[in-house]
This record gives C-alpha cells, structure tokens and sequence, in this order.
C-alpha cells in the first residue's frame, strides 16, 4: 500500500541494521506473547473457547450472505446507513462522498485495518480532505509518514527519543523530551482539541451482529468513542467477513480477543453501537476488496476468520526479527502473508516465504486458523503460476537435478563440504543471503552416508 | 454493487456447519472478591460501602472544591450536578473533572462493568471525563462474558459499553500510561 513493490527479505535489511533494536523489537513482541500465554492459562476452557470460535466463524463462512442481509435488515430499521463497496475505491468513494454531501472537510478516525488496505487517508487527503488518527501509535506513525507496523501496536518499530523529536517537530514538546508520560499528556491535549471539532468521525468495526445489527468497536484508549460520540457523523468501515451470527457470541470472542492481542483480559473500551445519538447519522461501509474470492478458495479461505488480535505476529520469529514494514502491506507477519496473496498475487509472492514453518502462528490463533499450513500452501500456488522470485526458481531447478542424480548428489556434498572447510570465505560472504547476520556451521570432514558405511555398514 | 457482492459471496460460500452450543462450566467461587481483586489490577480503586452516604463521604475527601463533579445518580444530586441539569451539548462534558456514574453489573473474570445509555444520559460522559466514578450493587456481579450476555439478551439499548478500567495506551515503547484520551483513573463504589 504505502511501500513500493518490494521484497520481505530485500526491506528487512534496513531494519536489521539497527542490532540493539532488532533486539529490543524481538524481546517486546516475545515478552507480549508471554504475556498472552499467562492470560490463557487462567482460563481453563480457552481451547474449547478457541474451538467455539473457530465453529462460529465456520458457521459464519458458510452463511455470509444471508447473515449480510439479516445484518443489514436490523441495522437499517435501527436508523443505521448502510453502504457496500466491491474494492478500496468504491470504500474510499462512499466515505468521500458522505463528507462532501455534509461540507465536512476534516475528518478525525480511529483505527481501523480496512481504511489502510484501502489507502483512504492518502486518498482523502488528495481530495482535500484533512484525517487525524488519533489511536497514539497511528497518530505518531502518521506524523512520522510511516504505515503502522503492527495491527495492534502501530508503531512498536519505534524507540521514544524518536516519538519525542517527532512531536516536538510537530506538537511543541520540550527538544530532548521521551518520557512516555509526558508524550502521551501532549498527545491528550492535541487529540482532545481534535476531539471537540470535528464534525465526521470514522471507526473500524471488530465484530457486526446479524442478530441484532449492532456493531462492537474495542479500544484501550477510548479514542473510537471520544470521536464517533462527539461527531455529527460516524463512518463504521468493516470488511464483510467481520458479521458474527448472535449477540451471545460475542462471549466468546471478547473472551479471546484482548487476552490473545495483549494479554489483557478484555480491552478497556468494547462498545456496541445500535442506534445512532438524535441529530447524528451513523453509516457503515460494508467493503469486499477481494474476500468474496477469497471466500471461494478452499485451501485459504479460513484466513477470513481473523479477528486481527495480532498474536501471530507477537509469536512469529521471522516477524519479530524483520520489522512489519518489511511485509509491505497494511497487515503484516504471518496472516498478512495468507491475506495479501489472495489480493495480489504478484506483488505479495514473497511473503508466504517469509516464514519458517514453526506453526508457532497457529498455536495462538485464538480462531484456529491453519496460517503455517496456508504459508506452505501459497507457496506451492505461487510458484506454480510463476510467481516465485528468478533466483529461487533457478536454484530449485538446481536442486532437483541435484536430488535427483545419486551420483550427482555425492559429488555435490562432497565438493561443498570441501569448499567450506578449505574456502570458507567463498561461502562467508555478504554476497551469500544465508551468511547474512548468521554464523556459517563447520562443515564435517564426511557425509552422514560414509560415516554410516564407515560405523554401521 | 450490493447484489453482485452478495451474489459472489453466495456463490462462493462453503458448505453448512452448524454453530456450536456454548456450554462453559462455572466453578462455584466469591465473585465479589474475584471482581474487586480483577478490578484492583485495572488501577480502579475499589471501595466497599454500606450506602450512598459512605460514597459522599469518600467523595468529599477525593475531590476539590473547584472540581466540576457530575454524575446520572439522583441520590448523589447533592454532591455533583445531576445530568438533567445540563442542557448543553455533549462537547460541553469538556472540563468535567470526575462523571460518577450507575452500572447494571460487572464482570468478575475481567473487572468490566456494563453501561448503556439510559444510564448516562451523553455517550461521551463517561469517556470525556478525566476521572470516572462507577456505583454498582454488590449483589450485580457475573462470573464471565457469558452470563454477562445472557443478562444483557433481550434487553434494549442504544449504546452499550463495557468498560474496564481508566483509559490507558503503551504505544510508547510499551509503557503503560493511564489517560490516554478517556479518564485518567476510576473508582469503583460495590454498594450493599
């Protein structure tokens, strides 16, 4: 969205030129995901909670449609606006277009995923239309002309001398000022004033129930509320899979979501909104861009069950170590990377191999999603259409000339156990990818096929 | 646009699986104790009173005299404004320095009370305030989210909201600061 086209490991080298806070990065997010696990183990029936989430969400998949109608039924007779939108410029165009018919020019939003797979704010703004985010982490992001870097922690790339310069630069803090305290009293004060004056505001959606046609926005902050209750207008934008079928179900789901986001057990803020405020308007934006094909995919259509708690991220090696921005996409780490292909293909073929297979992304998936058994099978998809990098279609063309030959096969191991051992240097180099911020292992002087026959034979 | 959405997503929509039936098992154990500990860890001070008088008396010693209390509780009309007195617009809510407000009941697993907008009159008063005052019945507290939705069904409101604790953001380098946008700290007064 933000970045230019681009690949994981190729955007991951600027972040890990910074060692001490690769580290500080990794630590957090592990230390976040601990903090997930204690949440967990207090609940003796979270795996039978995550099974029930993951039926409710099966449930759903298999009756979108009409749960999109019953939704929509309730929420109109509750007084709500509905709108659809087949992709991100139809989403864009509506929320556009509802600011222009009230002559609002500036808008203030919370957070919302959707808005920045659909690049609205860069959109609204071309069009004259100021947007303040005012979740802290996307408000700092966008002072600093960044994309979030995490769905939950927008900008936990980032270290708090770097907040300070940005909101001297841009809020009058005192030069020199990081204290997280005194960062986010500025941020009060600025967002408040933002707060009090704007006419429109928009939310995202965690959770549309058909049964009732409310929907549930969570915050820790209270900045969705702060806006959408103070403002003549309230855009709600949600992605058409977020419908769960009854109120009751939202037991379950505010259950898992703040324990498996942050280790909370639920989030401060998880508000239902039925009926807009007298003399306000509330629209929702019902947006597909891509996930009624994506529903229509057996293999990948589960991925559409993510409730966006972030877990994977906070778990996954690779993501902990490589920065969200090097995901290139509005949704970064692990489900990022099942999401983003179905929207495209070419741009996003490098993601699915942004992984190591561990599974560490499925064990915490409070919604059971298969997210290491999708990055495998993407992969096979994406070479398949020819999507794969030159470089790693030629080396696996290499490989299976290799692994096919026994004899060839020998030879090879032979030959690279001998260049490691007497010309190390022709493997440890910055030219070789995999040298890259690894130690190479010694090699053994035999393969395991001759020691075997030399011991075992 | 509408119809061809709906019409793709039907097309594509996987075979029927039924919904599960939800049935988590309750331990019998102190939700009272259980909530004010949940509630403790949220950085909400809890106070356990008798009556109203015990809360006015607590609030008088809280507070300052220039502080712009308000509160949706007639019994406590004569130590905040009552709400109705208030014909102004929400934004208006601005300097409020403490809203004290009702709850129907809270939540023992997660320190949440549930508030809905009879309750409160502006949607915005218990998030605009820099400090909130919740008053809830020792006897109205729910052992999880699922009987906290059994109570709820069938009941009609316009805006709900459970809420658990002051408002709060670790967006900085993950620590945690209490006021972010809504209250920067909360009471909560278990009467009964």
């Amino acid at each position: 969205m933000h970045n230019p086209v681009t690949n994981h490991a190729d955007a991951s080298i600027a972040f890990n030129n910074d060692e001490p806070r690769v580290d500080w990065h990794d630590k957090t997010l592990w230390f976040i995901r601990e903090k997930r696990d204690k949440a967990s183990h207090t609940i003796p029936e979270w795996e039978q909670l995550r099974d029930y989430a993951s039926l409710i969400k099966d449930n759903v998949l298999a009756n979108l449609s009409e749960y999109l109608l019953a939704f929509e039924a309730k929420a109109k007779a509750n007084g709500i606006i509905i709108h659809w939108a087949a992709d991100a410029a139809e989403h864009n165009k509506i929320v556009h277009g509802i600011l222009q018919q009230h002559g609002i020019d500036r808008m203030v939003k919370s957070k919302s995923m959707l808005t920045e797979e659909c690049g609205l704010n860069e959109y609204l703004e071309h069009n004259g239309v100021e947007v303040i985010d005012s979740d802290l982490g996307e408000r700092i992001v966008q002072l600093a002309g960044e994309p979030p870097s995490h769905i939950v922690l927008p900008c936990i790339h980032k270290k708090k001398e770097e907040i300070g310069e940005l909101f001297h630069e841009h809020l009058g803090t005192e030069k020199g000022a990081s204290d997280p305290e005194y960062l986010t009293a500025a941020a009060r004060e600025h967002l408040r004033e933002t707060f009090l004056t704007r006419k429109a505001a928009l939310t995202g959606v965690n959770f549309a129930i058909a049964e009732t046609g409310e929907f549930v926005v969570c915050t820790n902050e209270g900045n969705a509320d702060m806006g959408a209750h103070l403002a003549d207008i309230h855009i709600a934008s949600m992605g058409i899979e977020k419908i769960i079928p009854q109120q009751k179900h939202l037991g379950v789901f505010l259950r898992l979501l703040g324990r498996s986001a942050t280790g909370q057990p639920i989030t401060t803020y998880s508000s239902h909104f039925k009926k807009p405020q007298p003399s306000q308007e509330i629209h929702i934006v019902l947006v597909d861009n891509g996930r009624s094909i994506h529903l229509g995919k057996e293999d990948f259509r589960n991925a559409l069950k993510c409730i966006r708690c972030g877990a994977c991220m906070n778990t996954c090696p690779v993501y902990r170590r490589s920065g969200g921005h090097s995901y290139h996409n509005a949704v970064a780490g692990p489900i990022g990377s099942i999401l983003t292909p179905n929207m495209d293909m070419r741009k996003n073929a490098d993601l699915p191999f942004a992984s190591t297979l561990c599974g560490s992304c499925s064990n915490v998936c409070p919604v059971k999603i298969d997210i290491h058994d999708q990055l495998y099978k993407w992969r096979q998809v994406i070479v398949k259409e020819g999507y794969a990098p030159a470089a790693k279609t030629a080396s696996m063309n290499v490989m299976s000339y290799v692994l096919s030959s026994p004899k060839v096969y020998d030879f090879a191991g032979k030959a690279g156990r001998w260049v490691m051992r007497n010309t190390p240097f022709i493997v440890s180099n910055q030219l070789n990818p995999w040298f890259k911020e690894r130690e190479m292992p010694a090699a053994p002087k035999q393969s395991f096929k001759e020691w075997y026959k030399a011991n075992r034979g | 646009m509408r119809e061809q959405i709906l019409a793709q997503v039907k097309q594509n929509q996987p075979p029927q699986k039924a919904l599960p039936i939800i049935n988590i098992l309750v331990p019998p154990k102190d939700l009272l104790i259980e909530f004010k500990a949940k509630l403790e860890t949220l950085h909400v001070a809890v106070f356990l009173v008798d009556d109203f008088n015990a809360i006015k008396t607590i609030l008088h010693n809280e507070v300052k005299a220039a502080d712009r209390l308000v509160t949706t509780i007639a019994e406590l009309a004569d130590t905040a404004i009552f709400i109705d007195a208030i014909k102004e617009k929400a934004h208006s809510l601005e300097n409020v320095e403490l809203a004290i407000i009702p709850a129907h009941f809270g939540v023992a697993e997660n320190g949440a009370v549930w508030v809905t907008e009879d309750l409160i009159k502006y949607r915005v008063l218990p998030f605009i305030a820099q400090q909130l005052a919740v008053v809830i019945n020792k006897t109205d507290i729910v052992a999880n989210m699922h009987l906290a939705y059994d109570k709820i069904a069938g009941t009609s409101y316009d805006f709900g909201v459970f809420i658990a604790g002051p408002s709060k953001t670790a967006d900085i380098e993950q620590s945690l600061v209490l006021g972010a946008h809504g209250p920067k700290g909360m009471m909560a007064f278990l009467v009964g």
